[in-house]
């Protein structure tokens, strides 16, 4: 069965070149230039998918994006993609589907039975059915819901496509390449403003793809081809099509995602980026989106076979097939007549074109008539036959909102419908503009913009081709002469144009049965199966706002998000109420107009990529060492150095061995730096920091600590006075940007008058620390210019000189306890003063040592890490540290410690703990309490604290940890317990310093 | 050599040579050269004129504009900030020191903070927009502007040289590796694009 409805030598499908494709498992043939579900209609196919609730069968409904029912699952394996509509699947050679929505298969289908129950599938039907008990809605309920619903499966093994971005900017941005769009395209072309065109599809043209209009006298479709020439001959211009333009946000910033290979078959697609999302900055937007064909609410109103007359007209006339071999037509306006007359000429039967209009009388229903088809007026189709395929439609008279008469019965295979059209203005909406409703098209327009937005065409209520074209053209001319360019006038463009009987709106289109009595469902929403009486039901129950109503009877979303239901929702709604549309309103439009993948939204950042992975200057060799490396924020730092065969646990112990016995060597480069400089730099600094630093004379460090206006600890480390103006700050790793920024927020906003500059010089320096008894021998040795003993270089103060040959800057700081030099040299030096640190340090017993050694180190020492040991509600107080807060100047967060908050004497305090087993090594994050008896999960009560920081030491040759406990310090000597997954440890609450708490250490 | 400079991306010199596609885009790392970060008032007569009559060159006013005197560069960064970059080896440090003196202004030597990647050829500008959302568009910037911006994750400032056009990318060191992964990844397509090269499955 190949193409048995194609209709030779028509359409814009090349019948040259036949591609096979295989769907739900059975093998057919299509042509260049089909989508999947123009192929299928070509082969018959009509039923495609099962609905949603009920399972009925459904078929392919529309030519485009707001198609509901077909919904393909595209591809196997890796490349399956879910919820796919078929209308919008290009079709290539091997292509592969399957239906989303129908198990076992469309044709058979367990889930029907739910037909037979339809009274139960109301509006708020699983709220209300299955609620209680709450257990059962998560393991039983849902699960169940779900797979009986269950849209498509997302692919369970890895996207071997690339997705990428890219930025654009353009003074003009069209989006739909239609006759609006192309035409205010041209104006703006002829600008010289810079265009970008945007349509969707795979080629230009818009609706003139699918109806035999014509433009100049010659067909329509001449015109495009000229435009489109006229347009790619133009520098000034890109056009983009399969391209979807989904997002519209603020400062007329728009998302747009182009398919680039989704056309081609995975196999044979080039290695480029399969799908490319553009952020594109226009200055002057025109939106010219077009308009959606709305369905007629009438029984039974989903059988396959039952599509939209402009969806029919656009098989015939663009994709060269007959959809059914006889027709019959619903429609309360002119538009589908022209269908009607598309179809009789491409050979279809047309056995009735059935009208509520009680006059239609436009030159289309005339000339209808002429051809011989037979119009009934003042009639509505009142129920319809077929289960697989609709057979028959049952025709009565419509007298107001009542049908009477005579019920007669039509065959038919194919019924094309049109309630009219709604202008496609989700972008319009989404760039917050407003709409207003236009009673004699019964549509939503465009009514008050929010942005630089011109909206023309379909989109902006303009149904007659020769007008659209005219609006085309000036919306481009106006958006590009405020955009600072002028375009030529255009002299007026003739083009098909019919006088047509005004539309007349049926929202609800009567049976002979009240609404939701009887077999017939008036749908509404088809993808999430909701009728015109779910809708009443709702409004009875008092779901009166539209936004309750979607919520509650789900209408308006799901992939086609309401493009077919919402304006006959909203009606229904409006009808029920007794007010009008507008006093309804709308829902909220939302990005994406159509759904985005996720892989394209990531781009390239995904992988090594996902995050800058900051590396040092030395980090070649600490690869080349084995180093294993922990990520703090985005920097990779050497967490431990492994010897062959060595554990974590043994290489810890040998490097805080080394470092309290002979010497170890960090790569501390990632500390923030900021170069701090001007004649305010001290009252700056006496600001920011708690302590003081007036008395810093040249050459001296001191250890600084910051804190937010909430008088919580924000970051630490030393600075140091370079000169008489001039100081280097350090901070912790991670918050070396949040530092700078607080400084400069402060001194542009706040304090403007202090005459300081601030420049960030972290990556400028390579900070290589060596600390052990043996640092100053070995200084010594690559440094031999500089006096290096207690009293000419003490603690904490800072020299320049010659380390290894290369200029450096040297810190006599601590953050181990031992003996410490920082080497400070310009990061294109770091490697050769490492190297040369180590080849050096060979005799001592050099040992590089990580993040890990160094976290043990300072812990012995009691010293804390800011954001370990500290969680943004922890005080200089609470950490033992009130020395380091000023009584006598004002700074950042003094205010706050005169909270009562900040005094209590119960406040988390920071101490240590001695587990009473010293092999125990408390996990970090462990609650305490004080009860032997309590077991893991306690009441939030008894809980009096957490260990923030705890290791085995080697030099303790034992574990221990750092806590923050309640009221800890008037606590030591207590015991508490951590309650851990099958067994409780016993700790002994301690000073929070393990180590040398005299400082005998640190000058060697 | 103790003095010898290592760049942060000298590990990569063939990785980024290799990912040239001729006749559209090719990619290296530029030798060292001096950045001084300069921050003053320029308003003050006393400030821009004595770096004029110390460097003999004006320091740019206009946004995201670059001096160029006889090789010594100034690319302004902010109202109060200018990145001056001259040869390797160069005194600029201490003469505006000296010229400067007693003056309220920042003179940081930033040579080694940010490394300069060269990227030309005619897909840079579309291969940087892959991850830097300026309008790079001839008609917006050109040869001779520079913008501070991002480079997908990392900061960037970006220098247009001439318009091949040729880019001068400064990144700091630490973020090298990263921007220039991110740049050959980004220059991929355009080599399988002149093989035509098909995925092989």
């Amino acid at each position: 069965m190949n193409g048995a409805y194609r209709l030779p030598g028509k359409g814009r499908v090349d019948h040259e070149r036949r591609l096979n494709f295989n769907f739900n498992g059975r093998r057919y043939e299509g042509l260049a230039g089909d989508t999947l579900a123009s192929a299928l209609l070509a082969n018959g196919v009509v039923l495609v998918a099962r609905s949603f609730k009920y399972h009925r069968p459904r078929g392919i409904m529309t030519a485009g994006a707001e198609e509901p029912n077909a919904l393909v699952q595209l591809e196997t394996g890796p490349w399956s993609e879910p919820n796919i509509r078929a209308t919008q699947i290009e079709l290539y050679s091997g292509l592969e589907a399957r239906s989303v929505n129908a198990w076992p298969s469309v044709g058979f289908d367990i889930g029907a039975l739910n037909g037979l129950f339809a009274r139960l599938f109301v509006a708020g039907f699983y709220y209300k059915t299955f609620m209680r008990p709450k257990l059962l809605w998560e393991r039983l309920y849902e699960p169940a819901i779900r797979r009986m619903a269950g849209m498509g499966k997302a692919p369970t093994t890895p996207d071997p496509e690339i997705y990428d971005k890219m930025h654009a900017h353009c003074d003009l941005l069209v989006v739909g390449g239609g006759p609006a769009g192309l035409a205010a395209a041209l104006a703006g072309a002829r600008s010289d403003a810079r265009v970008f065109l945007v349509d969707e599809q795979n080629e230009l043209g818009g609706s003139l793809l699918s109806r035999r209009a014509e433009i100049e006298g010659a067909p329509a479709m001449e015109w495009v081809a000229k435009a489109v020439e006229e347009l790619e001959a133009r520098a000034n211009v890109t056009l983009l099509t399969r391209a979807s333009a989904f997002g519209y946000y603020d400062h007329n910033y728009l998302g747009v995602v182009e398919r680039r290979t989704d056309h081609i078959a995975p196999s044979r697609r080039p290695l480029i980026a399969r799908q490319r999302l553009w952020h594109l900055r226009a200055k002057e937007v025109v939106l010219a989106t077009g308009a959606i064909e709305r369905p007629l609410v009438f029984a039974d109103n989903d059988r396959p076979g039952i599509m939209l007359a402009s969806a029919a007209q656009s098989y015939v006339n663009r994709y060269g097939l007959a959809p059914g071999k006889r027709a019959v037509v619903f429609t309360n306006n002119d538009g589908a007549y022209e269908a009607a007359l598309d179809l009789l000429d491409a050979g279809v039967e047309v056995a009735a074109i059935v009208d509520p209009r009680s006059k239609p009388e436009g030159e289309l229903a005339a000339l209808a008539r002429k051809r011989g088809i037979e119009v009934l007026a003042s009639a509505a189709i009142t129920a319809t036959r077929g289960r697989k395929r609709i057979a028959a439609v049952e025709v009565m008279a419509l007298e107001g909102d009542r049908v009477r008469g005579p019920r007669a019965w039509i065959g038919c295979d194919l019924l094309a419908m049109s309630g009219g059209w709604t202008p496609t203005v989700h972008l319009f909406c989404q760039a917050k503009g407003r709409l207003r409703y236009d009673a004699t098209k019964a549509c939503l327009v465009p009514d008050v913009i929010a942005q630089a937005t011109h909206v023309t065409g379909a989109a902006n209520g303009g149904f007659e081709l020769a007008a659209v074209l005219g609006e085309g053209f000036a919306a481009g001319r106006a958006a590009a002469s405020r955009a600072g360019f002028e375009s030529p006038e255009a002299p007026p463009i003739t083009a098909t144009s019919y006088r047509e009987s005004p539309l007349h709106p049926l929202w609800i289109v009567p049976s002979v049965k009240p609404l939701g009595r009887g077999h017939g469902k008036h749908f509404v929403d088809f993808q999430n199966d909701i009728t015109a009486a779910d809708i009443l039901l709702a409004a009875r129950e008092g779901y009166e706002s539209v936004e309750h109503l979607k919520r509650y009877t789900t209408t308006g979303m799901g992939t086609d998000q309401g493009k077919l239901s919402n304006v006959n929702a909203l009606a229904i709604l409006s009808g029920t109420l007794g007010q009008s549309i507008p006093e309804t309103g709308t829902t909220t439009f939302r990005a994406p107009y159509t759904p985005v993948s996720y892989g394209v939204l990531a781009g390239r950042d995904i992988g090594d990529l996902s995050d800058p992975i900051r590396i040092t200057a030395i980090h070649e060799w600490h690869l080349e060492r084995g180093a294993v490396f922990e990520d703090v924020g985005q920097w990779k730092r050497p967490w431990y150095f492994p010897r062959k065969n060595e554990d974590m646990a043994a290489a810890l112990k040998r490097e805080c061995k080394a470092v309290r016995e002979s010497v170890g060597v960090l790569d501390a480069s990632t500390l923030g730096k900021i170069d701090i400089q001007g004649p305010d730099a001290v009252e700056f600094l006496n600001r920011i920091y708690t302590n003081g630093w007036s008395t810093l004379t040249y050459g001296q460090s001191r250890y600084g600590m910051m804190c937010h206006e909430d008088g919580m600890v924000f970051d630490d480390g030393v600075t140091t006075r370079l000169g008489e103006n001039r100081f280097l700050m350090t901070t912790t790793t991670g918050n070396a940007g949040p530092v700078l920024d607080w400084l400069e927020s402060w001194l542009q906003t706040e304090w403007p008058e202090l005459r300081v500059y601030c420049t960030s010089v972290t990556d400028q320096w390579v900070t290589v620390s060596i600390a052990g008894p043996k640092a100053r021998k070995l200084l010594g040795e690559l440094a031999p210019e500089i006096a290096l003993d207690g009293e000419s270089f003490p603690f904490m103060t800072f020299r320049q000189g010659k380390v290894a040959g290369v200029e450096a800057r040297l810190f006599r700081v601590s953050f181990t306890g031992e003996l410490s030099f920082e080497i400070n040299v310009p990061s294109w030096h770091g490697l050769h003063v490492w190297e040369a640190v180590m080849a050096t340090g060979e005799k001592h017993g050099i040992t590089p040592y990580g993040t890990e050694t160094m976290h043990v180190l300072r812990a012995e020492k009691g010293f804390v890490i800011v954001g370990q040991d500290t969680d943004g509600t922890v005080t200089p107080e609470d950490l033992g540290m009130g020395w380091i807060v000023s009584k006598k100047k004002d700074f950042l967060g003094r205010r706050s410690f005169a909270r009562v908050d900040t005094a209590r004497s119960d406040r988390k305090q920071l101490v240590g703990l001695l587990p009473d087993d010293p092999k125990e090594v408390l996990p970090e994050g462990t609650q305490l309490v004080g009860d032997a008896n309590a077991r893991s999960p306690m009441a939030r009560s008894l809980m009096v604290g957490h260990v923030t920081s705890s290791y085995a030491s080697a030099v303790l040759e034992r574990s221990f940890a750092l806590a923050l406990v309640k009221g800890g310090r008037a606590r030591i000597g207590e015991t508490l317990y951590a309650p851990l997954v099958g067994k409780t440890v016993a700790a002994r609450i301690t000073e929070p310093v393990f180590f040398d708490p005299k400082n005998e250490r640190r000058d060697g | 050599m103790a003095d010898a400079k290592r760049s942060p991306l000298a590990f990569m010199t063939s990785a980024l040579a290799e990912a040239e596609v001729p006749d559209a885009v090719a990619l290296r790392e530029l030798s060292p050269r001096t950045q001084i970060d300069l921050r003053g008032e320029v308003a003050d007569p006393a400030f821009a004129g004595t770096v004029e009559s110390a460097l003999r060159l004006t320091l740019p006013r206009t946004p995201n504009r670059v001096a160029d005197a006889g090789g010594l560069l100034a690319l302004w960064l902010g109202p109060d900030e200018w990145l001056l970059v001259g040869p390797e080896a160069s005194d600029l440090e201490a003469r505006l020191r000296s010229a400067l003196s007693g003056q309220h202004v920042a003179i940081t030597d930033v040579s080694a903070n940010r490394t300069v990647l060269e990227l030309g050829g005619p897909k840079a500008r579309e291969i940087l927009n892959k991850g830097c959302p300026l309008d790079l568009d001839p008609r917006v910037f050109g040869p001779g502007q520079c913008a501070q911006s991002i480079l997908a994750r990392a900061q960037l400032l970006l220098h247009q040289r001439d318009i091949e056009p040729t880019y001068h990318l400064y990144v700091r060191g630490s973020f090298a590796f990263y921007a220039a992964s991110w740049l050959i990844d980004a220059m991929k397509e355009y080599r399988f694009a002149k093989r035509g090269g098909r995925r092989e499955r």
